[in-house]
């Protein structure tokens, strides 16, 4: 019997030394990934060995880029949010809606030259870094905070910012509550896995104001606890505040504190390690400000193929092959802008005047108009 | 015999001896898992470094900055994440260990209950340990915290026990004993109490032991122990001062203060575990006590023991033998189904350690972390309950 056990036990340090022994070099393997990211043309050198190839399979498709994994499935994963209402939500008829949405939407229409190649995959805030780590998700387009520790630990790239936020607290109006001061001693409710329960320590400890946190995974469990008189307050994005707050069932017994915690720049963010991607994202972010900044619209975008303005024509396709250099078609922008509009059109198809939030602008307009909004030249 | 073994040996081929493919399938299996396991490391491994992420354990000294909402020990966002980890860990402990405490005596009293000839308790005790068995746990933990406890009176409605506690959806508040001047002398009164009160238990043990009497040799060290914790309490309070007070919670600006608290997010995982598990407990009692032969309790009304002793003396000690396997395989899963306090919001190791995945993107190392803290939790329990069944059986006989 022992002897057995000894055996098993040789064969296998054997196997585990072996193993080892090759799990040092682990270099050969980037050459072949590298020949698989790059475009088209160089594909064909690598079919001339059709032996290594299938076999390499499962491991390639990592190496590969997003861009051909993202063609080969026919459709981008986007990480969304479905809380948040205006920015990113599940509606009663099962489709998402809102501001974040119609940015996946607008790379879809880039990549696809469609809308709405896109599969959504919900995400609250605490599950958005690991799905996007793990690769479930192509992109995250969920009211996320562009800071350092996620753009460097959490593997994260992030695109240029698409809304200017900050953190802001709601209280009930009959709570006497005016300032953060008068928070002394208070429960605050608040989401895990955000910034905003990092700024509320920062704050509270700068301030010197005791607090005791109230934590949940989801939004609806923090406003529900908030509501139900858990606690004093509830703390997040003003943005998602105001949009949380349409959703109340009371809405006018709630207010926002004038007072702004944190910067809170929320945009697209990509995964580590593959360039070409992240360009494609950031340059489709771009193209919504360069045409608003040009005053091309989903209306006037045919007209304005016609027009002799260098950025514009190179903007949709005219002249420079701007797509070609992404990796994409050379109508990607004309698509975008066609299908789904220039940033103020999809500013204001979702948080605009006609809309319940009614939000202003303010830092969220084209650095013309003395915003934040600036793209970098189209050429 | 052992001539006729050599040539059999002889004249088969290793590969198509039987005694041989048995080691040799097995050599095969156990290699292909572990060269499985490697491969799926290597691949963990080298995806986090393509991320840029690489494994790495140094983030546990950073400081968190994020705040907990309790704590069993000092915490600010100015501690490290390990402290943060720790905090989780206490937690569960907390919530664990009280659980099981109450789980167990609400599962006896439910599972005798269930045996009751009673009718109208008989039922309550099948409807409780039905409805409870048959609810998934997260969902009945969700009902809790949105339906129950968050629906309590709101701070300024609290409802109040004559001042001594109160119950607000912001916690439950009690009257609690706080240490004062006197308290550094009593404490050493205290223990030596303890301690007098235990070495006369003891003595009467071992006096039963030897007449054949048992006396209630708990009781004796407990009538000991509280005579002498008065008695001593006066003279701490002649010698230092009054060695405690009593902490009355009132509300001092937005909530209550002193006293004792528990939160509305533990309130609900607590409750949650205590009843979901006591039901199991129920039934696993009940089985035992059905498996004791009937000639025993016959045999013990015999004597003359009355409903309780027969219950208390016979019956129990010997179902304890059946109860025991079951009963740690539900501490067990009462132990590892704290992890859903997450869902009410109570920071406990898995939710303190999600927080810590998100902010510090850390998701290998802290699940690592958490697997072998819930492993070594298990491990203590079952080693635990092994000893103790062990020694009821010693018992026994
Ligand atoms: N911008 C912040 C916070 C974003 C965030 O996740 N906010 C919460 C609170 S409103 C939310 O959207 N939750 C939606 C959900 O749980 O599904 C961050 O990036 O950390």
């Amino acid at each position: 019997m022992s002897r057995k056990v000894l055996i098993v036990l040789l064969v296998l340090v054997i196997a585990a030394l072996a193993v080892a022994a090759c799990g040092g070099k682990q270099t050969p393997a980037p050459t072949e990934e590298a020949a698989a990211t790059q475009p088209p043309a160089a594909t064909e050198q690598t079919a001339a060995q059709p032996t290594e190839k299938p076999a390499e399979q499962p491991a390639a498709q990592e190496g590969e880029g997003t861009l051909a994994t993202v063609k080969a499935r026919g459709k981008i994963i986007c990480g969304v949010n479905q809380a948040v209402p205006g920015f990113g939500f599940l509606q009663p008829d099962g489709s998402f809606a809102g501001f974040d949405i119609d940015f996946c939407k607008a790379l879809s229409a880039a990549v696809f030259g469609s809308p709405d190649k896109v599969e959504y995959r919900p995400l609250n805030a605490k599950q958005r870094f690991t799905a996007l780590q793990s690769g479930e998700i192509d992109v995250l387009i969920r009211n996320t905070t562009w800071t350092l520790t996620r753009d460097t630990e959490l593997g994260a790239n992030f695109a240029p910012t698409t809304f200017y936020d900050g953190q802001g607290i709601m209280v009930r109006k009959d709570s006497g509550i005016k300032t953060l001061e008068d928070l002394q001693g208070a429960s605050i409710c608040v989401s895990s896995g955000t910034t905003t329960e990092l700024n509320l320590a920062d704050q509270m400890a700068a301030r010197g104001i005791e607090y005791t946190p109230v934590v949940f995974e989801t939004a609806d469990e923090t406003t529900g606890a908030y509501l139900d008189g858990r606690c004093d307050a509830y703390t997040t994005d003003k943005s998602g505040l105001v949009a949380r707050q349409s959703m109340f069932p009371n809405p006018e017994e709630h207010m926002i504190l004038d007072e702004t915690l944190s910067k809170e720049p929320l945009g697209p963010v990509v995964r580590h390690g593959d360039d070409q991607w992240f360009d494609i994202v950031k340059w489709m972010v771009f193209a919504t400000f360069q045409a608003e900044e040009s005053g091309v619209t989903s209306q006037n975008v045919d007209e304005m193929k016609n027009s002799d303005v260098p950025t514009i024509r190179k903007l949709l396709g005219v002249e420079g092959d701007m797509g070609q250099k992404l990796g994409l078609d050379n109508a990607w922008a004309y698509n975008i802008i066609k299908q789904v509009g220039n940033y103020a059109e999809i500013y204001d198809r979702n948080l605009g005047p006609d809309t319940v939030f009614n939000l202003p602008r303010g830092m969220n307009s084209s650095w013309k108009d003395g915003g934040l909004l600036y793209s970098p030249p189209f050429r | 015999m052992t001539t006729l073994k050599k040539s059999d040996h002889a004249a088969v081929p290793f590969w198509r001896d039987e005694r041989y493919l048995k080691i040799i399938i097995q050599v095969v299996v156990v290699v292909l898992v572990v060269l499985a396991a490697i491969y799926l490391v290597r691949n963990l491994l080298t995806g986090l470094e393509d991320l840029g992420i690489p494994l790495s354990f140094k983030f546990l000294g950073i400081e968190s900055q994020f705040d907990i909402g309790e704590s069993l020990i000092e915490y600010s966002r100015t501690s490290t994440y390990a402290r943060a980890l720790l905090v989780g860990i206490l937690n569960t402990i907390k919530v664990s260990f009280l659980g099981i405490v109450f789980a167990t005596i609400f599962g006896i009293i439910v599972g005798i209950a269930r045996l009751s000839k009673n009718w109208l308790i008989n039922k309550l005790a099948a409807i409780y340990v039905e409805a409870l068995r048959n609810i998934p746990l997260l969902v009945f933990l969700i009902f809790l915290s949105t339906s129950v406890f968050h629906k309590l009176p709101r701070v300024n409605e609290a409802l109040s026990a004559w001042g001594w506690a109160y119950l607000t959806n912001r916690g439950i508040y009690v009257v609690w004993p706080q240490p004062s001047a006197g308290w550094d002398v009593y404490k050493w009164f205290l223990l030596g109490s303890f301690i007098i009160g235990l070495i006369v238990a003891i003595i009467k043990y071992r006096e039963g032991v030897r007449t054949g009497r048992m006396p209630l040799y708990w009781l004796w060290g407990m009538v000991v122990f509280v005579v002498l914790a008065v008695v001593s309490w006066f003279i701490a309070l002649f010698i230092a001062g009054q060695p405690m007070y009593l902490d009355f919670p009132s509300l001092q600006g937005r909530n209550f203060k002193g006293g004792k608290s528990l939160t509305p997010e533990f309130m609900a995982i607590f409750t949650g575990l205590v009843v979901y598990t006591s039901a199991f407990i129920a039934e696993i009692v009940r089985a035992g006590i059905q498996a004791v032969s009937k000639g025993q309790r016959e045999a013990a009304t015999a004597l003359g023991l009355s409903g309780f002793q027969t219950m208390r003396l016979v019956i129990f000690p010997q179902a304890l033998r059946v109860i025991i396997p079951p009963m740690t395989s539900q501490y067990l899963n009462l132990t590892k189904n704290s992890s859903l306090a997450i869902a009410v919001g109570y920071p406990d190791l898995f939710a303190v350690g999600s927080t810590i995945i998100n902010q510090a993107g850390r998701a290998v190392e802290v699940i690592l972390i958490m697997m072998g803290v819930y492993l070594t939790f298990s491990l203590l329990t079952s080693l635990f309950m092994n000893w103790y069944n062990k020694h009821t059986r010693l018992v026994e006989r």
